[in-house]
C-alpha cells in the first residue's frame, strides 16, 4: 500500500494541529471501524471560519485527511464548509488507497460535528441546517468501506 | 544522535548473510545443472542439495531422509495440514486442532479445510500468548487427527511449550505439526526429544533467500501429495529443485547450528536494553511472555498512539518497524493475535513490533531508543485522547 506524495507531505507535515482552547466550535468523531478519532477546533466570526485546528489518533491518512480538511475550511463561510465532502478532501490529496478511504469520512464527519457544536452553542437547532448531526449510528452504515469505493 | 539505517523487522524477513550468498553463487552461474540428470553437471547440483538437506536436518535432530524442500514456509505449512488432513492415514478423522494465534498460512489453510467439511478448533490462548496444556487436552477429541500448534509466535515472539505439547499429542496417539519458521534458527528446535511429527521452517527468516522452505515428516507418516508432477524428493513435491536456495537454506542451517548460543547471548543482551528503554516510556506495555519469548523479538503497545502513523515516522528516521494496528491491516480490525492474548481494540491501536537481528549493534539500539521517544512525543501531542 502506497500514499500519495501529496498525502505523506501532509503527515509527516501535518498543517494546523494542535490544541485550540478559544475554540466556539468543537467535535469529535470516533471511527467504529478502526478506532481512529479525530477532533476539529475553530474559532468563528460572523458565519466564518477563521481558525480551524485538528487533534487526531489514527493512521497515515486519518492524520493526512484531517490536516487537508481544516486547510480546505479555513475561511470558509459556515455554510460553504458544510458542503466539504470525503471526496473533495481525498481529491485534495491526489487519492489513497481503497482500503483507507473510511479515514477520509472521519474528516468530514469531523467538521461537521464542530458546526453542530457551534450552531448549538448559539441556541440554534442545527438539525434543519446541518442534517444529520453524524452523531447517530444511522450515519455510519452508509459511508461504506473503502473497498468498494475508487482512490 | 546523527541519523542512520537500522533495520529492526527481521520477524518479517532477514538480509542473506554472505557467506549463504557466497555458497549458492556457483549454482546461479556454472552450476545450472538439473539434479535429476546423469551427467555429472547434475550431480554437483545433487550432492549440493543433499548436503544442505544433512544441515538443515542436523539443527533440529532430524534424519536427512526426513527434511523434503519447499517453494516457502507457507507451502510447508499448507502441505502439513492439507496433506495430513486429506491422507488416508488418518482413517476419516475430521477434527483439527490449532490455536487463535497462528500464522496466516495456518489459520487461512484452516479455514479452507472447515469450507471442505472439516471441524477446526482454534485454542484460545493467555495473555502471554501461550498454549495451556490442560486447554489443548480437553480440546481433544475422538476424532482429532491432527495438532498444530504454532513453536513461536511472529507478532509477540512467545515460545510454546513445544515438548510438553508434544509428549501429550505422541500419547493420545495424535499427529503433531509445529510451525517453527520464526523458531528454527533461534532457539533449539529437537524434533525427536520434543516429539514433533511434522514440522515446517522457511528460508528468508534465517538470513537465506527468500522462496525457499521445508518440511520435516518423521518416517513412516505420508501426507497427500499438494503438488503434483516429477518425482522430486521422493515423489513427495514436484517440481525441479531450487538448488541456489536450496544450498542457501543449508549453509544457513549450519551457520546458525555453530552461532545459535551466541547470537542468542547478543540478541537477548540488545532486545534487554531495547525492552527496558522502551517500557520505560509512560503508558507503555510489553506484549508476548515476559522470559519464554524469540531472543530478537520486542513487541510493545504505546498507549494515545496509532501504530501505522508510529511505523511511517519511524521511517522518517531510517527506522524499519512494523505493526499490527487496524490501521495497518486493511481490514479495520487489529492482529487476531493481539485480540487473542485479550487486548482492547484500543490498545492494539497502538502496537509497534521491533525485532532485532545480528546486523544491528548496541548504538542501533540507543538510536531507536531516542528516536523512538521523540516520534511517541510528537505524535501524542496530536492525539486528542493522550493524558499523562
Ligand atoms: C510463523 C510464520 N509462519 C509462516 C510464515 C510464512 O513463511 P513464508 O513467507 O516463507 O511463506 C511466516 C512468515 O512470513 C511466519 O512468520
Ligand atoms: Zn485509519
Amino acid at each position: 500500500m502506497n500514499y500519495s506524495k501529496k498525502v505523506m507531505d501532509h503527515f509527516a507535515h501535518p498543517r494546523n494541529v494542535g490544541d485550540m482552547p478559544d475554540a466556539n466550535a468543537v467535535g469529535t468523531v470516533g471511527n467504529q471501524k478502526c478506532g481512529d478519532i479525530m477532533k476539529m477546533m475553530m474559532k468563528i466570526e460572523n458565519d466564518i471560519i477563521v481558525d480551524c485546528k485538528f487533534q487526531t489518533f489514527g493512521c497515515g491518512a486519518a492524520v493526512a485527511t484531517s490536516s487537508m480538511a481544516t486547510e480546505l475550511v479555513k475561511g470558509k463561510t459556515v455554510q460553504e464548509a458544510l458542503q466539504l465532502s470525503n471526496k473533495a478532501v481525498m481529491e485534495a490529496l491526489d487519492g489513497l488507497p481503497p482500503v483507507k478511504v473510511h479515514c477520509s469520512v472521519l474528516a468530514e464527519e469531523a467538521i461537521r460535528a464542530a458546526l453542530v457544536d457551534y450552531y448549538k452553542r448559539q441556541g440554534i437547532d442545527p438539525e434543519p441546517i446541518v442534517g444529520c448531526s453524524g452523531e447517530c449510528s444511522e450515519c455510519h452504515h452508509d459511508h461504506g468501506h473503502g473497498e468498494e469505493e475508487e482512490e | 544522535m546523527e541519523d542512520r539505517f537500522v533495520y529492526a523487522d527481521n520477524a518479517a524477513t532477514t538480509p542473506i548473510d554472505p557467506r549463504v550468498l557466497e555458497k549458492m553463487m556457483p549454482f546461479l552461474t556454472t552450476e545450472y545443472g538439473n539434479a535429476s540428470t546423469l551427467y555429472s553437471l547434475g550431480h554437483s547440483s545433487h550432492d549440493a542439495m543433499e548436503e544442505a538437506r544433512k544441515e538443515v536436518a542436523l539443527l533440529m535432530n532430524a534424519d536427512p531422509g526426513e527434511i523434503y524442500f519447499t517453494g516457502c514456509g507457507s507451502e510447508s505449512d499448507n502441505m502439513a495440514l492439507r496433506g495430513w488432513m486429506h491422507s488416508k492415514q488418518n482413517k476419516g478423522k475430521k477434527h483439527l486442532i490449532t490455536t487463535c494465534i497462528e500464522h496466516h498460512a495456518i489459520l487461512h489453510t484452516a479455514q479452507a479445510l472447515e469450507k471442505e467439511g472439516f471441524e477446526v478448533t482454534y485454542l484460545p490462548v493467555d495473555k502471554h500468548g501461550m498454549v495451556e496444556l490442560e486447554v489443548l487436552e480437553k480440546a481433544i477429541r475422538p476424532d482429532t487427527a491432527m495438532v498444530s500448534v504454532m513453536f513461536a509466535n511472529n507478532e509477540i515472539g512467545t515460545v510454546n511449550p513445544i515438548a510438553e505439547i508434544g509428549k501429550l499429542c505422541r500419547e493420545k496417539g495424535i499427529i503433531f505439526h509445529t510451525d517453527a519458521v520464526q523458531a528454527y534458527g533461534h532457539v533449539p528446535v529437537d524434533v525427536k526429544a520434543m516429539n514433533i511429527d511434522i514440522l515446517s521452517i522457511s528460508g528468508h527468516k534465517i538470513n537465506a533467500p527468500k522462496g525457499v522452505g521445508a518440511i520435516y515428516i518423521r518416517k513412516g507418516i505420508l501426507l497427500n501429495q499438494l503438488i503434483t508432477g516429477g518425482g522430486q524428493e521422493k515423489g513427495r513435491r514436484a517440481g525441479t529443485e531450487n538448488i541456489a536456495s536450496i544450498v542457501g537454506l543449508g549453509e544457513a542451517a549450519r551457520i546458525k547450528r555453530e552461532t545459535m548460543e551466541e547470537e542468542t547471548a547478543y540478541l537477548r543482551k540488545l532486545s534487554r536494553k531495547l525492552i527496558d528503554g522502551v517500557t520505560k516510556f509512560p503508558q507503555t506495555i510489553l506484549t508476548g511472555h515476559p522470559t519464554e519469548r524469540l531472543p530478537g523479538t520486542c513487541s510493545f503497545c504505546i498507549n494515545a498512539i496509532e501504530g501505522e502513523s508510529l511505523v511511517l515516522m519511524l521511517d522518517f528516521n531510517g527506522i524499519c518497524a512494523s505493526t499490527g494496528s487496524a490501521c495497518s491491516t486493511g481490514s479495520l480490525d487489529p492482529s487476531h493475535v493481539l485480540l487473542g492474548i485479550g487486548l482492547t481494540h484500543e490498545i492494539a491501536h497502538g502496537s509497534l513490533r521491533l525485532t532485532l537481528g545480528m546486523q544491528n549493534t548496541e548504538e542501533d539500539v540507543d538510536y531507536i531508543l531516542e528516536r523512538l521517544e521523540q516520534v511517541v512525543k510528537t505524535l501524542r501531542a496530536m492525539s486528542p485522547i493522550w493524558h499523562e
